[in-house]
């Protein structure tokens, strides 16, 4: 309603203003006002333009009052002045007051209305003001902590521009380059190449600066300043701006040189006879059998089975160090012999070498190399003052690929050895298919290995295995031995391979199995507590077989053996791969309560990969690593990095580490000082019968018992 | 990964702001010419805005209000933005004078503006977290003694979940708070809705569209999700204007116009 009632009494009027203002307070702004309060600020303005409309003398910067009092209240809708003004203009006045009233009142309203502008752009540009400088802080604070984490991170970092130049590296970086971090500013990445680069790297190198991948990653070698090598893990990432154009890379660098050696060696290890440094028996069934996966067709090729006459002789009457140098020396004559004509030489073991010969032309090549292997071998070796005539016998196999297989080929060439040795010794003889098959009934006939079983004619000695941080026993290694009618006693790694080429081992694992359960549970109820955990060989045969699982079960259950007492040592060829069918009959053997070691590790794995899969509790670190610790013709120091190294990839894995071959106290403490757990050597006693580990046990209870007794 | 501790959002004033707009919407004058500019031309849109706000603004008064009558002295307001007409803890002292707040919100420039008011105020806090952080923003030690102590809290997100998109799991993060609330506590929502005006919901959301807060407007059953776990107050889910008015004629011939979705309910 805009226009007051026309003749109105002066009453009526005040109350048509009071309503009308009231209406006004109420509407817009003022629904979201408290109704207390609002109802307030309705009567104290309402109150102070009555003043305004009739006190005398007439002051009309009331009015203006009460236009401010609506700004503070937050009525700064301009419709409220619009209607305000109106209401004054009409307002029950007596005397023309409403055009000055309402001049006042805008006036107030808009004042009041300017200085709560000013105030609040001031209030919000403030906080603007403080919000940036927050934000700057928190900017500069960020970049502080990237500039820290960037200097000391342990990880070598370096931040290069898109054309390649080093902008900034951190100290690691320097450290791993052998410079100060300054020295490779300026530098270009494209300088960093090494010949060993893999190949790819830059590719994707290029690929990452053009912006067409984010990032990539490499196991790249580098030249330090000094000329070395250094191994690193290398992740470069691209950093673009907020647009997406490619600003900078930024490149991780990981040193893994000795993680690389480590696996080099490893590597190398599985793969060559220490002894000679000639490919060892892995390396040459790889070589034969990559032969046999995809033949060119009428691939021949040919195989010198090569044993030294009278090498057992030698070994005898002079000792094993004589022996080993005679090997060494006769390996260099075969490799200097005949690795220029392309054939590979490899040991097998113990005085059997073998020749390769890929691509063969004919039977005339191989009897070409068989001579030449006694040829190499005609002048006698000079070993210490001892000058050594040492003859060969060779058996000579010259086949299609096709017509046979890896296994029978080898086979074959070792019989048909045989007959060279029959025939007289220092002499060559060729494959003939006739003679072969007469010779493996003759050889299987002379091992006999089943009819020594049941004579009763093996026996087992067990090997203290002790903790390092107390020298206690704490476990013991079943060796199996042959008491050979003729030959004496024979240690495992005499027969054993006999054993599995023929099947024995699995009556014969199982029978040593039960001897050494039943011998364990005699420990444990001795001893109770201080009894040792067994430890037994479990051949690679036996892991294969399904019914290892009910064998080892059965075996517990007749024995009465805890599960927890027994750990079965595994070689790494037990599991071949993730699909494996052994790992099931490991996991199986698992479950019952049995734990798993890696025997000889780091002898014959060329993958540590599969480690990871393995049901395995323990580590046994081949003899061969703490013993080469003592070849003065190898580096001392390196050596115990690779140890160190095995020990504490063991320990990542959550396995327990054994030490074979420890020797003396001084290696022991070492070991104990780097974290190996348990170890095995003769330092801390040979393979002994089993009432001499029961002494021990008895001695080692007594000095408890003794000690305690004195804390008493 | 979380970023809150990291670096905060920026203070970019080239970019309107769904903080300083809503005070334009109410006639102040904590804005920029940025936020003017697109107020109004959402108000050219739709003219009904600015009332829609005050009526936004009246339905927390009442709420808080009502909740501070049934003794609820602790209130954790999330997407306070610049509280500078009838703020809660002034509303809340009303009835309670030792009535604490913690106002949240994740605009540094509207964190900043709320602290310049509150400085000399203890009872009443401000943090600087983002509710689509709710660990983080659960984890700030003022939060975390507003609802230590097992007292019912009144948790407001009132005018913040629109703008919550649906990628963020909007409902998963109220999940969160609800179960870090004490028995007793009362969650007060109100919601942009696509009801009442659907003529006009696309178009307004499309203006947000180029603000670092898009606009999700939800449906009645989407907006009720929310509420899971809680009992309702009467009148349960309404319009602004509809949720307990003080008087009948504030609700008007027409409360769908005034398109928000409130309500309040009581976590048992």
């Amino acid at each position: 309603m805009t226009r007051r009632p026309d003749g109105a009494d002066r009453v009526d009027a005040s109350t048509w203003f009071h309503q009308e203002w009231e209406r006004l307070l109420r509407g817009g702004h003022g629904m979201a006002v408290h109704p207390g309060i609002l109802s307030r600020l309705v009567s104290r303005t309402a109150a102070l333009l009555h003043r305004a409309q009739h006190e005398e003398p007439f002051r009309p910067e009331l009015a203006g009052q009460v236009g401010a009092q609506l700004v503070d209240a937050h009525f700064t809708d301009p419709a409220v002045l619009s209607r305000a003004v109106e209401l004054l203009q009409l307002g029950p006045d007596t005397d023309g007051r409403g055009p000055a009233l309402s001049g006042a009142f805008a006036a107030g309203w808009a004042e009041a209305l300017r200085e709560r502008t000013l105030r609040e752009q001031e209030a919000i540009r403030l906080a603007a003001d403080t919000a940036r400088r927050e934000v700057e802080k928190a900017l500069r604070e960020s970049e502080n902590k990237f500039r820290a984490l960037f200097e000391s991170a342990a990880i070598g970092i370096g931040i290069g521009d898109t054309d390649g130049n080093i902008i900034s590296v951190n100290r690691a970086l320097g450290e791993i380059f052998g410079t100060g971090s300054t020295d490779m500013t300026g530098r270009r990445v494209d300088e960093l190449v090494h010949p060993e680069d893999t190949p790819g790297v830059w590719e994707a190198y290029e690929d990452l600066i053009a912006g067409r991948t984010e990032y990539f990653q490499f196991d790249k070698p580098y030249y330090r300043q000094d000329g070395e090598v250094v191994w690193t893990h290398l992740t470069v990432s691209l950093i673009r701006d907020d647009e997406g154009v490619p600003l900078y890379q930024v490149a991780m660098l990981e040193d893994i040189t000795d993680r690389y050696r480590l696996q080099e060696r490893l590597r190398h290890q599985a793969t060559h006879d220490p002894l000679t440094g000639l490919p060892n028996r892995v390396a040459f069934f790889e070589r034969l059998e990559k032969l046999f996966e995809e033949p060119e067709p009428g691939a021949r090729f040919g195989l010198c089975y090569v044993d030294l006459d009278g090498f057992k002789v030698v070994n005898d009457s002079l000792g094993h160090d004589t022996g080993d140098q005679l090997l060494a020396a006769v390996g260099q004559r075969l490799e200097t012999a005949l690795t220029p004509l392309g054939h590979l030489v490899a040991r097998l073991g113990g005085d059997e070498f073998v020749v390769l010969l890929e691509d063969c032309r004919g039977e005339q090549e191989a009897v070409a190399a068989a001579k030449t292997v006694l040829a190499a071998l005609a002048r006698p070796v000079q070993v210490g003052d001892h000058s050594l005539a040492v003859g060969a016998s060779v058996g000579v196999l010259e086949r299609r690929v096709a017509t046979t297989t890896p296994g029978a080929a080898v086979r074959a060439a070792d019989l048909t050895l045989y007959r060279a040795k029959e025939a007289g010794r220092g002499r060559w003889t060729l494959f003939d298919p006739k003679e072969n098959a007469r010779a493996v009934s003759r050889y299987a006939v002379s091992v006999r290995m089943p009819a020594a079983l049941d004579r009763g004619e093996f026996f087992i000695d067990y090997q203290p295995l002790c903790s390092l941080a107390d020298g206690s026993l704490v476990a013991v290694e079943a060796l199996v031995r042959w008491r050979h009618p003729q030959l004496g006693v024979l240690g495992p790694d005499e027969f054993i391979g006999v054993a599995e080429e023929t099947g024995l081992i699995m009556p014969l694992g199982r029978w040593v199995l039960e001897q050494a359960c039943s011998q364990a549970t005699e420990w444990v109820r001795e001893f109770g507590d201080r009894a040792p955990q067994i430890n037994v060989n479990l051949a690679v045969r036996q892991a294969r077989n399904a019914g290892l699982v009910t064998d080892v079960e059965r075996i517990l259950r007749k024995t009465g053996l805890p599960p927890g007492k027994l750990q079965l040592e595994i070689t790494e060829s037990t599991v071949v791969g993730p699909e494996d069918e052994a790992l099931k009959a490991l996991h199986g053997v698992r479950d019952l309560g049995v734990s798993l070691a890696v025997d000889d590790f780091g002898t014959g794995w060329s993958n540590l990969a599969y480690l990871r899969d393995l049901p395995v509790s323990c580590l046994k670190i081949a003899g061969s690593f703490v013993g080469d610790l003592h070849d003065p013709a190898k580096d001392a120091h390196t050596g115990w990095r690779i140890v160190s190294g095995l020990v504490s990839l063991a320990h990542t894995l959550g396995l327990t580490v054994t030490a074979e071959g420890v020797e003396s106290g001084a290696d022991a403490e070492r070991l104990r000082q780097m974290g190996c757990d348990w170890a095995q050597g003769w330092y801390f006693g040979r393979p002994v019968r089993p009432d001499e580990i029961s002494r021990r046990i008895a001695e080692e209870r007594r000095q408890a018992e003794e000690q305690a007794q004195k804390h008493a | 990964m979380q970023q809150a501790n990291w670096v905060p959002a920026g203070t970019d004033l080239e970019q309107p702001n769904a903080a300083r707009v809503y005070d334009y919407y109410l006639g102040g004058s904590h804005n920029f010419e940025v936020d003017r500019e697109m107020a109004r031309k959402a108000i050219a849109f739709w003219p009904e805005l600015p009332a829609i706000m005050r009526s936004n603004r009246a339905f927390l008064r009442r709420a808080v209000q009502h909740l501070a009558e049934q003794g609820i002295t602790r209130f954790l307001d999330i997407g306070s933005g610049i509280p500078t007409f009838g703020p809660v803890h002034e509303v809340a002292r009303a009835v309670h004078s030792e009535s604490r707040v913690v106002y949240v919100d994740h605009d540094p420039i509207a964190v900043a503006h709320s602290r310049l008011l509150l400085k000399d105020d203890p009872q009443s806090v401000v943090v600087e977290a983002d509710l689509r952080h709710v660990d983080d923003l659960l984890s700030r030690p003022e939060v975390a003694a507003l609802l230590a102590d097992g007292e019912p809290v009144a948790l407001l997100l009132v005018s913040v979940l629109h703008f919550i998109v649906e990628e963020d799991d909007p409902y998963a993060l109220v999940r969160q708070l609800r179960d870090a609330l004490p028995p007793g506590s009362a969650l007060v929502i109100c919601h942009a809705s696509l009801e009442g005006r659907p003529d006009q919901a696309g178009a307004h959301q499309d203006l947000y569209k180029r603000t670092p807060t898009p606009m999700t407007m939800r449906n009645r059953e989407a907006i009720s999700r929310f509420l899971e776990g809680f009992e309702l107050l009467e009148p349960g889910l309404v319009y602004l204007p509809e949720w307990r008015p003080e008087d009948p004629e504030s609700v008007g011939p027409h409360p769908e116009r005034m398109t928000g979705l409130a309500a309040v309910g009581l976590l048992p």
